[in-house]
């Protein structure tokens, strides 16, 4: 019943502001039903924490701790960037850079692809798991493309070029996936990509397939996580995009993109015995991190700076479920959630920073404190939190994941340093002046919806101050069923 | 299963024909005579599923025959034709750096898919396995056009003819995916070309033109 409420409500948006999406009340309505999502979600999760794994409608979804987290997660994200982004659109329309039209796409595309992002966490059919992520790219190439300037239709193309061709690398993982598990489950009653059913015989799949088709499936989901070398789309589809789609885009669909790479990697893993796929997620997690931070110098637009931010954190929490064991695990899922939160209230202030600026250039955004001083500390403490300061929850995840990989794997932590005193040094730098100094800029028309800013930012500070018993016990369980 | 003497012979002949085609599509520079080429890759994806459903027994793979048909060999090539009218783009040709380069390169391409299909063709059951390396040079051949071409239009149709090998693939190395995915990967693509159709025009307008080469603004400086 929740699940169906989780899947139905942002499709329902959808419809919904498809049809009335121009009006005036239209962002009250896209806050609304996220706020409907969200509470659905909510309820799945209780059921799932009460009553234990969930499978229904012919086992075609499955609802586990790994995948009911997100779902809290992204619904929650989802509903924060409703509420951000009612304001912010108003700004935009009135600096005439949308019309009504417009905004009708803007919201009608922004529920659906929240439906896409869900479906994908629920499903337990690793073909509608493609479809999903199909669905999703495509509702976000007409997002990044909103102003139909030409810096955004050059990023939407470059965007689903690359991953129509990455995605069409993960399609070709799941029919050797399929092939392989069509042998010991047969043809019938379409057993054979439920990731339930597949878990529970992977022992007996054939090793050299599904090798192989990890290897797709990490190239192409992995071209959705941003990971290097294939990160190319992303900085562009963040930059160019709408403020509210980069935030959904860096909190959520890399999530996503990487809870796909993860259950995939649990299947092959037991299939095949040896820790091939570990260490294929931990070479291309620390290339991308250490990429990343370097690119980073280089940088400047604030949302390309913040976008190159995620591919790193992409790139550390990828590294750190290749390391695996429950130490690792629970420290990635930690990450994920605070780098969520973290990322999409950065944007939230860049956004609107740049709204005041009338640039995205840092060099033209100057003395946020002096003008508006919830926006300048909101930047602040969110870049601070990103980059690891304690008391921060990002902190604590890359303490646990830093002590981990020295154990482990000492050769790794030079690099993962290296990348995170890179990143530090750099973002630092850039932000600092954009805080302090003068300004001349003007008041927004509307004011800017800064409450989600503080409340992620306060959420990250508790996860590294104080965890409730309960969600540890949750992380550890999400951890367990990695391996 | 009512395996036929002639069915493997003429299976493993149309896979040829659609590796031949993709090699052509490489070398073509009209726009228009692209698009009849992926039309004439559709129609033989057509006929292979529809040999191998007939081999196989299986009803579903009619289906998806019927799928093929009416998505690959009517309805894209018809929705790219009009789209390069109406953008009267059909006559465009591009110039393409060093075609003899382009082919070695899908030469190399077709021996390493190959090499790689054949540990996995030796354990496919199906009567169609020796055409798995065929489709995986086809996927790489579609790639390699999207990477070599520079016009808007041709890479969609790169895209396209990616999506046709993987789709010989499913068919060849597992009888094809279930009806459902398969539908849900039609509906995506169909979505794609529509959305991109759009593209076509907002790209021209601020662009003036679908060459790609024009979209090089977003480089790291």
């Amino acid at each position: 019943m929740e699940l169906l409420a989780v899947l139905g409500l942002p499709l329902l948006g959808f419809l919904l502001l498809a049809l009335f999406g121009a009006k005036r009340a239209a962002p009250e309505l896209n806050v609304a039903i996220s706020f409907a999502t969200l509470v659905a979600a909510a309820l799945l999760v209780l059921r799932v924490e009460r009553h234990g794994p969930i499978l229904v409608w012919h086992d075609q979804f499955f609802v586990d701790a790994f995948n009911v987290f997100l779902v809290g997660l992204t619904a929650f994200v989802g509903f924060t960037t409703a509420l951000f982004s009612r304001p912010y659109m108003r700004i935009e329309e009135l600096h005439g850079r949308l019309t009504p039209k417009r905004l009708r796409l803007y919201h009608a595309m922004y529920q659906l692809f929240m439906a896409a992002m869900l479906l994908a966490l629920l499903t337990n059919n690793m073909g509608l798991l493609w479809v999903a992520m199909e669905a999703a790219t495509l509702s976000t190439v007409l997002l990044v493309s909103l102003y139909r300037t030409r810096a955004s239709l050059e990023a939407a193309w470059k965007y689903f070029i690359l991953c129509g061709v990455g995605i069409a690398q993960a399609l070709f993982g799941t029919i050797l996936l399929y092939f392989a598990a069509e042998k010991t489950l047969g043809r019938e009653g379409m057993t054979a990509l439920l990731w339930t059913h597949l878990n529970a015989v992977k022992g007996q799949l054939e090793p050299r397939v599904l090798g192989l088709a990890f290897v797709f499936l990490l190239v192409g989901y992995g071209t959705k996580v941003g990971l290097a070398p294939l990160h190319n789309w992303l900085p562009d589809a963040h930059a160019e995009g709408p403020t509210p789609v980069s935030a959904v885009l860096s909190g959520l669909l890399l999530n996503v993109a990487l809870y796909a790479v993860i259950r995939c990697k649990v299947l092959v893993e037991g299939s095949i015995g040896y820790m091939l796929p570990s260490r294929m997620l931990m070479g291309f997690g620390l290339l991308s991190a250490v990429l990343a931070a370097f690119f980073l110098w280089r940088q400047r637009d604030i949302k390309r700076l913040f976008g190159y931010s995620s591919i790193e954190h992409m790139g550390i929490i990828t590294f750190a479920f290749g390391l695996g064991g429950p130490v690792a695990n629970f420290a990635a899922l930690l990450h994920m959630t605070v780098h969520s939160l973290t990322k999409s209230s950065i944007f939230f202030t860049a956004g609107h920073a740049s709204q005041k600026a009338g640039t995205q250039q840092m060099d033209g955004i100057r003395g946020l404190l002096g003008t508006s001083p919830t926006i300048g500390w909101g930047l602040m403490l969110g870049s601070l939190a990103i980059l690891g300061m304690p008391p921060f929850g990002v902190f604590a995840s890359e303490f646990l994941i830093l002590t981990t990989a020295m154990r482990e794997h000492p050769w790794t932590t030079p690099f993962l340093l290296i990348a995170l005193g890179v990143a530090f040094a750099a973002i630092f730098s850039r932000v600092q002046p954009m805080v302090f100094g003068d300004s001349d800029a003007q008041p927004l028309p509307h004011s800017p919806a800064l409450v989600p800013v503080f409340v992620h930012l306060a959420m990250v500070l508790m996860l590294g101050v104080y965890m409730p018993p309960a969600l540890a016990d949750w992380y550890r369980a999400a951890a367990r069923l990695i391996g | 299963m009512n395996t036929h003497a002639f069915t493997v012979p003429i299976l493993n002949l149309l896979a040829a024909c659609l590796l031949l085609i993709s090699f052509a599509m490489l070398s073509r520079r009209r726009t228009q005579r692209l698009i009849n080429l992926f039309a004439w890759q559709g129609g033989i994806l057509f006929l292979s599923t529809c040999l191998v459903a007939y081999s196989s027994g299986l009803k579903e793979l009619y289906y998806s025959a019927a799928l093929t048909l009416i998505l690959k060999v009517i309805g894209l090539p018809m929705i790219l034709h009009r789209l390069i009218n109406r953008l009267g783009a059909q006559w465009d040709s591009e110039t393409m750096v060093n075609i003899p380069m382009t082919m070695l390169a899908g030469l190399a391409l077709v021996i390493f898919a190959f090499g790689l299909a054949q540990p996995i063709s030796m354990m496919a059951t199906t009567i169609t396995r020796n055409t798995l390396g065929i489709a995986l040079a086809v996927i790489l051949l579609s790639f390699l056009m999207m990477i070599t071409r520079r016009k808007a239009v041709t890479q969609v149709i790169g895209f396209l003819a990616m999506e046709n090998g993987l789709f010989f693939a499913a068919t060849s190395a597992t009888y094809g995916m279930p009806m459902v995915i398969e539908l849900g990967i039609a509906l995506d693509v169909l979505v794609g070309v529509f959305i991109l159709g759009l593209f076509f025009f907002q790209i021209r307008e601020q662009f003036e033109s679908l060459d790609l080469r024009n979209m090089e603004n977003l480089k790291e400086d």
